[in-house]
């Protein structure tokens, strides 16, 4: 069963951070906030998904990405894609806390899937259209949610804290499937990189541009901000001299130890594909 | 039915060869033209998981994915199946890779004016959980690369049963410019088992397989317009619905990108009434395809 | 896991290689080549520990009758004997073939 946990405000404090806004929109869930600020000498636009103990769908009240949350991060992100047709293409800053996607059987039957590969589309079809898109991970990056919100960025930050961690299944729910306890699930995480949950073991799988230290997450001070800006600034800079695709991924000394087998795979793919 | 009607059936019914009994390499090569099939990355390349052995498991050496490369009527096509049996079709580092790293050959041959088909068999479970973050990790790549191929030539999803497609993966089904099933296929974000772990036995009894194919079945899918065609458990005809859906070529408004229709249906569902497949049938009845 | 090698004399060649099967529970996957040199040699990956002796009788009765020089592969997921021989035999069909 379900347990009731605290909600994280990971997502809210760090919209409010960057941009002084709630990012409350009209006609849009409650779960779903964006907002328009300065980044550097340029607009950007800061999403997040953040929980709301009242919203319509009972399953996505805990910071999951479900149904309306989905679609309506696709309806905002091709809002600046359409937004940018003809002038600047202007930065997109996914915030990224969220706690899995919502599990119920009206999500399965209203499909699910499709609203968060709408989400993960309209993303992707930024990054595609020029848009430098960053991801910015505050808190839990988790499986479906992640894929949803903020796993097509062109580049991926994180903050260095405890309560930041990216995985394919909550930890809890992980242990019961794999027929695990938590504490075997956490040693096996120790000794196998990509079955750990905190962040600093993912930055050893080479899939984050960086990996931003000494930030206090949950109540950031005007240095903690300003060290973030900077970040933020300098990812977009490097993802604007760089491919639109997810190469930069595979690039880094991290991925090319630990992500051997993705590269290996891709170079003797290239060789066989067109026939001798 | 007329006892020469039902003959008939029977005769159909026998003469037909069932792709759900295939595995991933003969659905590869039942899909491609005759004398076609080329693979990339078979067996003897002994890509196998680095991760799997050293938790005690034995790999397989192709890490349940074939890739094959051939023809659909004549046209230079790509198709990706997985295998099911193994590891119950999960997304692992190679697995992943190889679907990612096909599509993204594929797109550079589509951006050098070189089309290719691409043809994905999708039955999986989503991420394999041994290799948790690197699974997530490629099916975001498998994902962007069917995004950015789209925009070049349709991509057609198939899944036929029985494990169906789940996980990251039925994002990957969603993100299809067309979608092919069978009824004994199941599409869905959540696997029941997950649900009812996950939120309780009230929520779905993850053994009442009847609840279940009314919600995520093939047939419930195609009758909301979640999936394109609906078909028998037959290889010709599987095969035959693939080239028809290139034949239609790019949809006006892929599926994933059908964000006004999506949320004014969602507007009108009232969360706190009961909804079952029958009721949403009701309400999305001819479903809207463009 | 448990990993078990095994040799065998060989009597002709092999002339191609062949792939059956599937890592899938109580089934086996065989990877079938020409070896380098004038004998077989067997390489078995299985998922169940300490049954090297059912192994060696089994692959030791397949060996009397096929007699190819061939490198096997076998990456095993808790097969029975019947159905290993059963998959060794259609390796050695279809090489022939």
């Amino acid at each position: 069963m379900s347990t009731q946990t605290e909600l994280s405000a990971r997502g809210i404090t760090w919209l409010r951070a960057l941009t002084a806004q709630d990012g409350v929109l009209q006609g849009t869930p409650a779960t779903v906030r964006v907002a328009e600020a300065a980044l550097g000498d340029e607009p950007a636009s800061f999403i997040a998904v953040v929980p709301d103990p009242h919203n319509r769908f009972p399953r996505a009240r805990n910071g999951e990405v479900g149904l309306e949350e989905g679609w309506a991060l696709a309806r905002q992100v091709r809002k600046i894609i359409a937004a940018g047709k003809d002038g600047a293409r202007r930065p997109i800053i996914a915030l990224v806390d969220v706690s899995s996607q919502a599990y119920g059987r009206r999500e399965e039957l209203l499909g699910v899937h499709l609203a968060c590969a709408a989400a993960a589309d309209a993303y992707a079809s930024a990054r595609l259209a020029g848009h430098p898109v960053i991801a910015l991970l505050v808190g839990k990056a988790m499986s479906g949610a992640f894929l949803a919100h903020g796993y097509q960025a062109n580049r991926l930050l994180a903050l260095d804290s405890p309560e930041v961690m990216v995985h394919a299944m909550g930890k809890q729910a992980a242990a019961r499937v794999t027929r695990r306890s938590v504490a075997d699930l956490e040693k096996l995480g120790e000794r196998i990189a990509p079955m750990a949950y905190d962040i600093r073991a993912y930055a050893k799988l080479g899939l984050l541009h960086q990996l931003i230290e000494g930030v206090d997450a949950d109540a950031p001070g005007t240095a903690d901000v300003q060290r973030v800006r900077e970040a933020l600034l300098a990812a977009i800079a490097d993802t604007r001299s760089g491919a639109r695709d997810l190469s930069s991924r595979l690039a880094s000394p991290e991925a090319h130890a630990t992500r051997a087998a993705s590269i290996e795979v891709r170079r003797r793919l290239a060789e066989q594909w067109d026939a001798a | 039915m007329s006892a020469v009607a039902a003959v008939r059936e029977h005769r159909q019914f026998l003469g037909r060869t069932s792709f759900i009994e295939m595995g991933a390499r003969e659905r590869a090569r039942a899909i491609l033209d005759a004398g076609s099939f080329r693979e990339l990355l078979g067996p003897f390349d002994r890509l196998k998981s680095p991760w799997l052995p050293l938790q005690g498991i034995v790999a397989q050496s192709d890490d349940g994915v074939v890739l094959a490369r051939g023809t659909l009527d004549g046209r230079p096509a790509l198709v990706a199946a997985i295998e099911s049996i193994y590891q119950g079709g999960s997304m692992g580092e190679v697995s992943g890779a190889k679907i990612a790293g096909a599509l993204e050959l594929a797109l550079r041959d589509c951006e050098q004016g070189k089309p290719v088909l691409p043809v994905l068999l999708l039955e999986t479970g989503g991420v394999r959980l041994q290799e948790a973050n690197l699974g997530l990790a490629v099916i975001a790549e498998i994902h962007a690369a069917i995004v950015a191929l789209r925009r070049h030539v349709p991509v057609i999803g198939v899944i036929s049963g029985m494990v169906g497609c789940f996980g990251g993966m039925s994002l990957a089904a969603a993100l299809c410019s067309r979608l092919i099933v069978t009824r004994q296929a199941r599409l869905g974000m959540n696997g029941p088992e997950v649900i009812e772990q996950e939120a309780g036995i009230a929520e779905l009894d993850a053994s009442d397989r009847a609840l279940v194919w009314s919600l995520i079945g093939g047939e419930q899918r195609y009758a909301v317009g979640l999936v394109d065609e609906l078909l028998e458990d037959d290889a010709v005809a599987i095969a035959a619905s693939v080239r028809t859906a290139f034949a239609q070529g790019l949809p006006r408004q892929e599926r994933s990108a059908q964000v006004d229709l999506y949320l004014e249906r969602l507007a009108a569902i009232d969360p706190q009434r009961p909804l079952d497949g029958p009721g949403l049938r009701a309400l999305w009845h001819g479903a809207a395809r463009s | 896991m448990e990993r078990i090698e095994l040799d065998y004399p060989a009597r002709h060649a092999v002339p191609r290689r062949v792939h059956v099967g599937v890592v899938g529970s109580g089934d086996l996957e065989v990877l079938l080549e020409p070896s380098p040199d004038q004998r077989a040699h067997v390489l078995v990956n299985t998922s169940v520990d300490g049954f090297g002796v059912v192994w060696k009788s089994v692959l030791d009765r397949f060996f009397e009758r096929f007699g190819g020089a061939a490198s096997i592969e076998i990456n095993d997921f808790g097969a029975t004997p019947g159905t290993v021989m059963l998959r060794l035999e259609q390796a050695a069909e279809a090489v022939r073939a």
